[in-house]
């Protein structure tokens, strides 16, 4: 019995960690597709660059100061990177959702085939910080001590980006673009600027995250796709626009996708996309998504 | 005249609403639109804000043209909206509202949070209420407040009684009555006659995209027919 608990409370801190880093970056999408109507495809590619940054500055045993680096240059790299995705998809900004997915679709392709260029094909495995190395007894199980880390790094910015959002000026800004974004523009608020900012901030995160999880998941062409769809899957069960609808979806895909792998190893895909079916089924519009339009 | 219309065309996609629109509001006049649904009133007025593009013609207010500026450059010309539907944040508290609109920019003399409050003691009492749990009423309210906000010489309100108690409508018309007497001028497109005789100094009528009549308010009350073909009514 203790080996079975133990098994199922790694899968249950397994989840949490990979819902944390979801979260990370499905905020980034939610909030661009809440105020722009964009849904970035570039997002799973904007990770995995990230990742490829912390394989790249943290090289084979990492100290902290290289480590904070690696999420330094990983920030400063997303929040350009954003600021420039979003110039790119202003023009779109009134056509369908169609041609801005194939757009922000064609940058996920040309910077997948970029980093497959500057990094090749093989796996790129990093190690965590060495302060972070080892594992410690978890209930009778070890457990690696990085990802317990992962785990209060994504709950510590879960609760800032909630407190930014919610309770802060310029996150009533944000979330008043996501519901009526004319009505903003009629206050008087030129909105192109909070778009751009909260676009860099958006991919920003995703950066960061792909330094954070590079540890875990390691660096590797393909790897954009599966974080993509992940990250994709939270979005629309949680409810397009919402923070706290990233939040809950994050936690929920986090343990469906490690339980489904433990459980029902060759079926896991069907879990995960039965899980997307029945929030689906049960609110068409995710779990916090608005009735009529978008909200937080 | 403070408001100048001229020849104001605009639509969506291939189809056109507005042919050439002409009208005139002055400084602390009200000017009641009327018209059957379909007449184009809201499209003028999202065109006037520049949320939808205008086609031809010309807007000029304080004999600025504002054709061809965003929508947040109008606004800070001087033209706010108290849009059809209240179009409120519902998930923003009544607070929250204001310090989005409010918070910006620096205040001479103009509306601040504790004018809106005053004017409105309801929605004072409802500072940390979501938006969205308003009743109907106090919603416009709000839409009225974060309109004044802005500061506007001109205030575009799109049916503000539409859904709305007869008690909350006649509120709604003191409103606009201290508004106007402030020096603001008014655009009321409205359904509800009463509220337009009660404080429009004149009456206009839009017909299929144009402005077909325009007369003081007076003198429309004074012809019933005038009413009954042109908007179906009375």
């Amino acid at each position: 019995m203790p080996s079975i608990l133990a098994s199922n409370l790694t899968s249950l801190l397994n989840g949490l960690s990979i819902g944390f880093l979801l979260f990370t970056l499905a905020v980034g999408l939610t909030l661009v597709f809440g105020m722009m109507d964009v849904l970035n495809l570039a997002h799973g590619a904007i990770y995995l660059a990230g990742a490829y940054i912390g394989w790249y500055v943290m090289g084979a045993d990492p100290t902290w100061t290289v480590f904070l680096a690696a999420l330094g240059v990983a920030a400063v790299v997303g929040l350009l990177a954003g600021g420039a995705l979003s110039l790119l998809v202003q023009p779109l900004a009134s056509r369908p959702h169609l041609d801005q997915a194939l757009l922000t679709l064609g940058v996920a392709l040309i910077l997948a085939e970029l980093l497959s260029m500057a990094f090749g094909d093989d796996v790129r495995s990093v190690s965590p910080p060495s302060a972070l190395a080892g594992s410690v007894d978890v209930a009778g199980g070890s457990y690696p001590i990085y990802r317990l880390f992962l785990i209060g790094v994504g709950l510590a910015l879960a609760v800032v980006v909630y407190l930014v959002v919610e309770r802060t000026t310029v996150g009533a800004l944000i979330r008043a673009t996501v519901a009526d974004r004319d009505m903003v523009s009629a206050v008087g608020v030129d909105n192109r600027k909070v778009r751009i900012a909260v676009f860099g901030a958006g991919v920003a995160l995703a950066t960061v995250a792909g330094v954070f999880g590079a540890p875990v998941y390691g660096a590797r062409p393909g790897l954009d796709w599966t974080i993509l769809i992940l990250a994709l899957v939270v979005v629309v069960v949680g409810g397009l626009g919402s923070i706290k609808g990233a939040l809950v979806g994050a936690l929920l895909i986090g343990q469906v996708e490690t339980f489904g792998r433990s459980l029902f190893p060759e079926f896991a895909s069907f879990v995960l996309f039965g899980a997307l079916a029945l929030v689906l089924i049960a609110r068409p519009r995710g779990l916090f998504g608005a009735p009529t339009g978008v909200k937080v | 005249m403070f408001l100048q219309v001229n020849g104001l065309c605009s639509g969506y996609g291939r189809g056109t609403v507005l042919h050439g629109v002409d009208l005139e509001v002055d400084r602390g006049e009200v000017l009641g639109l009327l018209g059957r649904n379909g007449a184009g009133k809201s499209t003028l007025v999202m065109t006037m804000l520049g949320l939808v593009p205008a086609r031809q013609g010309s807007v000029r207010l304080d004999g600025r043209e504002i054709v061809g500026l965003r929508a947040d450059q109008v606004s800070r010309h001087g033209i706010a909206v108290v849009p059809q539907g209240r179009r409120i944040w519902p998930g923003l508290t009544v607070g929250e509202h204001v310090d989005v609109v409010a918070g910006r920019r620096p205040k001479a003399g103009g509306w601040s949070r504790d004018g809106v409050f005053d004017l409105f003691p309801n929605l004072a009492r409802r500072v940390r209420q979501p938006a969205g749990l308003l009743s109907g009423g106090e919603q416009q309210m709000l839409a009225i407040a974060r309109a004044l906000l802005t500061d506007p010489a001109l205030v575009l309100m799109d049916e503000p009684s539409e859904g709305l108690a007869p008690a909350v409508t006649r509120q709604i018309g003191e409103v606009i009555g201290s508004m106007a007497a402030t020096g603001v001028g008014i655009l009321l497109v409205e359904q509800d006659l009463r509220l337009v005789f009660a404080t429009a100094n004149r009456v206009a009528v839009m017909e299929k995209g144009e402005v077909a009549h325009t007369t003081d308010t007076g003198t429309f009350r004074r012809q019933p027919e005038l009413a009954h073909t042109l908007l179906g009514v009375g």
